[in-house]
């Protein structure tokens, strides 16, 4: 008998605990959703549940006479995408060189990775920034992308680098056996197998320049060029709170597709974390 | 086999090929050799320009002003210097190579022919080839900013000093006296570094704490709605965080920001001035860090959580344990154990988190005394002073001081990660 009113109580307080974490995590979001409903334009009059909710706020931002939502929108796929092929490209190249051969400098590669992967390359800021400006990559795409590529590199390696040494080494050397050259062992043999991970590698490098405020807000400089990061934090940081319904949303918009995205993939991310992570 | 060795052919070839490409004409590999002087020559004729010219910038940061731009002149010098570095390189391995093959001589082994040399520069070539290019995308991105920041710091360079109107200066260790000395510097280092440290401690302390306590709250095996409660847990986590960050900023606004307007005043409390006193905006960003940390912490510990084999509970409930006692004897440790590592890089990455700090309220408030905002971590004091005040050399010598903090951080976890213990492994 106390056995189930223990049970009760236990139960009851969980249920209480869980109910009061979920409310605090979507209350923001409910709000910011409610906000871009909002007929009014500023801070102070936004409420969660308008009485007269409007699209008004979606259909300005895509207004691209008066807006540049939709191209920094395009901006932001542009250099995740771009960013994704080329961090995979290359990620997948180092991580099996590393894991597959035996060579001098490997050891020491590895560490300069694992060292590299904890200092966030702009912590060197000033020294993006000039060298930026001494190559004219200032304010280009390309210039924030082979940044984004370069600041992948080293963790994601570990990551593929953990994940490939599971791979058993009897696959490559009977394929060697059968005359297979090192190409055609890296494309045939071992990607197909690495699929796992190279979605995750694919997704990680998507989603964090998606992600990134500092150096867009370093490396761009002109408005048509912005990333959605960059943009979104001029759109409210401008006369703060006059148009933070607008912002609403525009945050709505961009957050809605995210993290169905997330949501989608999550499972893959743990799990290519949990793996890399234990190994290296 | 030694005992037998008379032939002094290794001394000979390595002192030989001190001008590239003898010694290994002295072994009769005149293909090697020939490509090894070509390459040097070649190497002189393109490179002794930008050699000359990038040493001298690098040493003097240019003579007259206008006509010399100090930085400028710094950046074609870290080039000379990695061109030079990469010259050194090759010239060692062609010592190298030849020394090796003359002790195959004197040991009496064939040397290879041209075509096994082919093979083998494949064989082993092929590791270098697959790492060059990240190699050579990281040398320019990262570790060519690390040179130039770490040579930055040893220079007057901020908008006093700032060409192309002035040249730019070595000054030695002079901004690490300044940072340790002038008082302003020093009360404002002390100040932020103390800071980052709460916060990094503080922040990423409670994101832990929540998650594994929520995720042990769901994982009960008699709680209904897991899929649900788990979804709703897990947002914070995959709308991008920037998003998040502003919309805090706007609830958290002292006069309109729903806080203080509605959930507060509903509770009966006065408005709290969260952008404007230090002390509530570092609280108010340990909270928002939390809410925006936890999903992940809550996700990893689910997934251990499941893997802890169920007999170790049963055998728990025979000897009679309460529900804390099986939480601190056999969950925690389990999730502490298989999630350390990543656990670490929770610490690091909020010791870097600028988006936070920087789009909730811009580092401030602004405080009378210190030249860094009250909640300023050293990232974003960085950012400030190079974005906005201009002090770059100043702010070189702080990316430096945290560097170093952080490999310290690293090497401390690399020395405790076991992996690395096994040889193969590395």
């Amino acid at each position: 008998m106390t056995n189930k009113t223990e049970k009760i109580i236990r139960l009851s307080v969980s249920y209480l605990i869980l109910l009061i974490a979920a409310i605090i995590v979507i209350y923001p979001l409910l709000w910011v959703l409610g906000s871009s409903f909002n007929p009014g334009q500023s801070l102070s009059g936004s409420t969660m549940f308008p009485e007269n909710p409007t699209f008004k706020h979606y259909k300005s931002l895509f207004d691209t006479e008066n807006s540049n939502y939709v191209l920094w929108y395009l901006n932001s796929m542009k250099i995740s995408l771009i960013t994704m092929v080329f961090a995979v490209l290359s990620v997948a190249v180092t991580g099996y060189a590393f894991s597959r051969y035996r060579f001098i400098g490997r050891k020491n590669g590895l560490l300069t990775f694992l060292v590299l992967q904890m200092i966030p390359n702009f912590a060197a800021l000033i020294a993006i920034f000039v060298l930026a400006q001494r190559t004219d990559l200032l304010d280009t795409h390309a210039g924030l992308i082979l940044i984004y590529v370069g600041g992948q590199i080293p963790m994601n390696t570990w990551l593929m680098k953990g994940y490939l040494d599971t791979i058993p080494k009897e696959l490559d050397e009977s394929a060697r056996m059968d005359g297979a050259g090192h190409l055609r062992i890296f494309w045939q043999i071992i990607m197909p197998l690495s699929k796992p991970i190279i979605a995750v590698v694919a997704l990680f490098s998507f989603i964090a320049p998606f992600g990134d405020f500092i150096l867009a807000r370093i490396m761009l400089r002109s408005e048509e060029k912005f990333t959605m990061g960059v943009g979104l934090y001029e759109l409210v940081s401008k006369q703060f709170g006059n148009e933070f319904t607008t912002f609403a949303a525009g945050s709505v918009l961009i957050a809605i597709p995210i993290t169905i995205l997330f949501l989608s993939f999550q499972k893959y991310f743990i799990s290519g974390l949990t793996a890399g992570g234990t190994k290296g | 086999m030694d005992s037998n060795v008379t032939t002094k052919h290794r001394k000979n070839a390595g002192f030989l090929s001190i001008i590239p490409g003898f010694g290994q004409f002295y072994n009769k590999q005149f293909v090697k050799g020939i490509i090894f002087l070509v390459l040097t020559v070649a190497f002189f004729s393109s490179f002794s320009q930008t050699l000359n010219w990038g040493f001298w910038g690098l040493i003097t940061l240019g003579e007259i002003p206008i006509l010399d731009h100090s930085i400028f002149l710094l950046i074609d010098g870290i080039i000379a210097l990695l061109v030079a570095i990469i010259g050194l390189g090759i010239y060692a391995f062609n010592i190298y190579d030849a020394y090796n093959n003359g002790k195959k001589r004197d040991e009496g082994f064939l040397l290879n022919s041209v075509r096994e040399q082919y093979h083998n520069l494949l064989d082993n070539g092929f590791p270098y080839l697959m790492i060059s290019p990240g190699f050579l995308l990281l040398i320019f991105v990262v570790i060519f900013p690390i040179i130039f920041v770490i040579l930055l710091s040893f220079t007057n360079y901020d908008l006093y000093h700032s060409p192309p109107a002035k040249l730019v200066d070595w000054v030695g260790i002079q901004n690490y006296i300044d940072i340790f000395k002038l008082d302003l510097w020093r009360s404002t280092f002390f100040g932020v570094l103390g800071w980052t440290i709460v916060w990094t401690f503080g922040a990423t302390t409670l994101q832990v704490a929540i998650g594994v306590f929520l995720a042990v709250v769901i994982n009960q095996k008699d709680l209904k709605g897991k899929a649900f409660f788990r979804t709703i847990l897990i947002l914070p986590w995959a709308v991008p965080a920037f998003v998040s960050i502003l919309i805090f900023s706007g609830m958290f606004n002292e006069s309109f920001g729903v806080i203080n307007t509605q959930i507060l005043s509903m509770l009966g409390i006065d408005a709290i001035p969260w952008m404007t006193e230090e002390m509530w905006t570092r609280l108010a960003l340990i909270l928002i860090q939390s809410w925006l940390g936890f999903p992940f912490i809550f996700a990893m510990t689910t997934g251990v959580l499941q893997s802890i084999p169920e007999e170790l509970y049963e055998a728990a409930n025979v000897d009679g344990a309460s529900i804390f006692q099986k939480f601190r004897g056999i969950t925690l440790p389990m999730v502490l154990y298989a999630t350390a590592p990543i656990l670490i890089t929770q610490y690091t990455f909020n010791f870097n988190n600028f988006n936070v700090i920087f789009l909730f309220n811009g580092g401030g408030p602004a405080i009378p005394g210190q030249n860094a905002g009250g909640t300023d971590i050293l990232i974003s004091w960085i950012y400030q002073l190079t974005m906005t005040s201009g002090q770059y050399g100043k702010a070189a010598a702080i990316t430096m001081l945290l560097s170093l903090i952080v490999i310290v951080v690293a090497l401390w976890q690399f020395k405790r990660t076991n992996s690395f213990k096994e040889e193969d492994m590395m």
